[in-house]
């Protein structure tokens, strides 16, 4: 992590969908900070609010049904949430650029790839000549590893495959050399070989390009793989953030922990999670995750979400972590906080 | 494994579909998605089809359960041919065994309730009266974890995880003795998927079942098979116990595909991305062992001694010549070279360079003799006399691989695998010799 400010401050994010059935709280209050340089995994379930959270940076979402209600997204010292459509066209693209999990919708199969990765340069750059564009895309295609660049580039996107799809997609994002990019599920609809073979290429670009990267995603394995930092949502909540050494080493939140336990294959006998995903209309009230959690006491069903309390033995416990705050280990659970006892975690939380 | 006669015993299982061409429909070629796979589920056992798309994994299973009409070989169930079935038999063998699918949505009549749903199995198959069939349905709902109540629902009232149960639940309803699982927890979030894992094991247990359990997650093939078969492009590569299988693999596609998972420790960082290129297509599959375009162990010929990531770019090299021919035009572009000038000997060696790094060639290959026959093919294929240069590659770095299928083979360590890194003769003697030491 470089510099000491923060490149994007996501604070107090509140995002509503009003649909028929009612208000969906997708995200509900999240902080999380990237740092120049850093990768950040968003990691959550369906209706964690993932996606949203991604997509509301530069808002993406659609609006309406979609609104941003409350919060501030604060990137390289500027306030996003306030902009005008056109001020943000200006940044997504160019500095700041998304990634998708299905490669066979971002690109149109009527147009050569290498005409719709010019289109970025061509929107961003007034007066580029056609020869500057071509040399440019077939660079960005030769970097995002795909072979014989210069023939591939008058290709359309039915000849490539799924995988090469996604690099193509790639090279489209990091067209403007951009400082942070947003991937969400890059690797899920792909198999795992192929997922090796981008997860290392996104490592190397965003060195190469010395860029951020949010990395969307279910699978904490990949989380583990490429993250930094993680930050970990339930029902529009952050339930937990850390470094991932510390995340993985020592989850602290109550669902972190269900959830490792539930990941099949790891050889130990895995624990399925008590009752089921929470309406996206109607979540629980207190902490999200009370009505699953094998240590709720009463006091987690009512109020508001608990707020992130430092996790560890630095005596920091009592106090709760500033809003926006920094790496440190922190969990939106009660037992970190003050009054109650976090070693009753501790009893029956390895058991198996 | 006890040795009781298995349930299921798939020989030499093979599904073509043809490529037709013209009114006549002419065939033109074949899409080989099974070519000749052999294996057994016995009775109360868990076995694993794994492989990644386009492997033939869910075509393998269709053409078991015959909604597919199998090409060749046999699929015995219960000692009986069931590619002989008549379609009175077949009915019969349909209610022995059953199928859930990755999606359950798509499996669901939106305009059925969750019972009419479960009990239509019943009323195919003749089950009367409907008051008897909804009392099965109901009965079978709160075995798979739901409410009896949950009958009078509909689809679209549930989550992905009930939908799942509830498929299971119209699986079990006919009493049968072998599940095909065709992907039925991928599209679950890990949770629910969880949930459904430990319904399928409880559900197994009591309902004594075989299942061939169809997957790309090695994860959730671990959790969840007694036995392992790995597949790749139309054949069986590799077949073990699931433990056997994770910590000791044999077959170099079973150990690259395990690299390559993330694994949970962030201390454990790496996930090994050497299996480069895709899968081929499986109309045009490669000669000799499918997977030696991509192996990262494929065999050098016995008189060369390279470093195996030199000999694998070397190779790589000719499989683009052989698949899609080396782009010299783009080659000449690159260096700057006009459509009809003659090269220059700089320009020559600039694209010779070029080649070698695009297929991660080193400048120099450190044994002589390979160094000057590769750099004169080289040269030759830049300078537009490809096919002569192809063929001087092929005749000093042609691997065994590309032309001998291997086969399943005893691997010595107790489980087959298809690779020519066992030679038959070599392993038993190998086997002895250890034997002996031993004593």
């Amino acid at each position: 992590m470089s510099g000491t400010e923060p490149l994007l401050s996501v604070e107090s994010l509140t995002t509503h969908f009003h649909t028929e059935e009612g208000t969906v709280r997708a995200v509900d209050g999240v902080d999380f900070d990237v740092y120049r340089g850093e990768t950040v995994a968003i990691v959550g379930e369906s209706g964690s609010g993932k996606t949203v959270t991604s997509e509301s940076v530069t808002k993406i979402i659609d609006i309406p049904p979609g609104e941003i209600v409350d919060g501030s997204v604060t990137f390289d010292g500027r306030e996003l949430t306030g902009l005008s459509d056109e001020e943000l066209q200006e940044i997504r693209g160019d500095r700041i650029s998304h990634v998708f999990q299905n490669p066979q919708n971002g690109l149109n199969p009527v147009y050569r790839v290498g005409r719709q990765i010019g289109e970025v340069l061509r929107i961003h750059e007034d007066g580029i000549s056609d020869a500057e564009v071509r040399r440019r895309v077939v660079d960005l295609l030769d970097r995002t590893g795909i072979p014989e660049a210069s023939s591939r580039v008058d290709d359309y996107p039915h000849e490539f495959s799924g995988g090469m799809k996604q690099r193509v997609l790639i090279a489209m994002a990091l067209a403007r050399d951009p400082d942070l990019l947003i991937a969400d599920e890059p690797t899920t609809a792909l198999d795992v070989t192929i997922q090796a073979q981008i997860l290392r290429l996104l490592e190397e670009l965003q060195a190469d390009f010395d860029m951020s990267v949010i990395f969307v995603t279910h699978d904490l394995a990949v989380v583990s793989e490429i993250a930094d930092r993680v930050v970990v949502m339930y029902a529009g909540k952050v339930m937990e953030r850390g470094r991932v050494e510390e995340v993985f080493e020592a989850p602290a939140h109550p669902y972190t922990r269900s959830l490792i336990a539930c990941l099949p294959g790891r050889g130990s006998a895995m624990r399925r999670i008590e009752g089921s995903l929470p309406e996206a209309t109607d979540p629980p009230e207190g902490c999200r995750f009370h009505p699953r959690c094998e240590y709720a006491t009463d006091g987690c069903a009512s109020g508001d979400q608990p707020p992130l309390y430092h996790v560890g033995g630095d005596g920091n416990r009592q106090s709760p972590a500033p809003v926006g705050g920094d790496a440190d280990h922190t969990a939106a659970c009660v037992y970190y906080g003050p009054a109650h006892d976090v070693s009753t975690l501790e009893d029956g939380g390895d058991r198996q | 494994m006890s040795r009781t006669e298995p349930l299921l015993e798939v020989r030499n299982l093979t599904k073509h579909f043809p490529i037709t061409e013209g009114i006549f429909n002419r065939e033109v070629g074949r899409v080989r998605a099974v070519d000749g796979i052999s294996f057994t589920v016995d009775p109360g056992e868990t076995v694993g089809l794994v492989g990644e798309s386009g492997c033939g994994k869910s075509t393998a299973a269709e053409t078991i359960l015959r909604l597919e009409e199998p090409t060749d070989g046999e699929v015995l169930f219960d000692g009986q041919d069931l590619t002989a079935f008549d379609d009175t038999e077949l009915k019969a063998f349909r209610r022995e065994a059953q199928m859930i699918f990755q999606n359950p949505d798509s499996s669901f009549d939106p305009r059925m309730t969750v019972g009419e749903s479960i009990a239509e199995p019943l009323r195919i198959h003749g089950v009367g009266p409907r008051e008897r069939r909804q009392t099965i349905a109901r009965d079978l709902l709160e075995r798979v974890g739901l409410a009896a109540d949950d009958a009078d629902r509909y689809p679209h009232e549930l989550s992905g995880g009930q939908k799942q149960r509830v498929a299971l639940a119209r699986a079990l309803v006919v009493n049968p003795r072998l599940i095909v699982a065709d992907e039925p927890v991928s599209a679950l979030d890990v949770s629910v998927q969880a949930d459904v894992i430990t319904l399928l094991r409880e559900v197994q247990a009591a309902f004594d079942l075989s299942i061939l359990f169809i997957s790309h997650d090695m994860s959730v093939v671990r959790e969840v098979c007694d036995r392992v078969a790995v597949m790749y492009l139309g054949e069986i590569v590799e077949l073990a116990d699931t433990e056997t299988l994770f910590e000791e693999p044999q077959h170099p596609y079973t150990r690259a595909l395990l690299r390559s998972i993330p694994t949970l420790d962030p201390g454990e960082r790496g996930i090994d991305a050497s299996l480069t290129g895709e899968v081929p297509n499986p109309s045009n599959p490669p000669a000799g062992c499918n997977f030696h375009t991509r192996c990262p162990e494929v065999i050098q010929p016995a008189e060369l001694d390279l470093d195996q990531s030199t000999y694998r770019g070397i190779v790589d090299l000719r499989v683009t010549a052989r698949r899609h021919g080396i782009d010299v035009e783009s080659l000449r572009d690159l260096v700057g070279v006009d459509p009809d000038a003659s090269l220059t000997d700089e320009q020559a060696a600039e694209m010779r360079a070029a080649l070698r790094a695009e297929h991660d060639v080193p400048e120099t290959v450190d044994d002589p003799e390979a160094e000057s026959v590769l750099s004169s093919a080289l040269d030759e294929i830049v300078r537009g006399e490809t096919a002569a240069g192809v063929e001087r590659l092929a005749e000093t770095f042609a691997s065994p691989c590309e032309s001998t299928d291997p086969g399943l083979r005893d691997t010595g360590v107790g489980h087959p695998a298809a690779c020519l890194q066992f030679d038959d003769a070599e392993t038993a003697v190998d086997r002895e010799e250890s034997e002996l030491t031993a004593d």
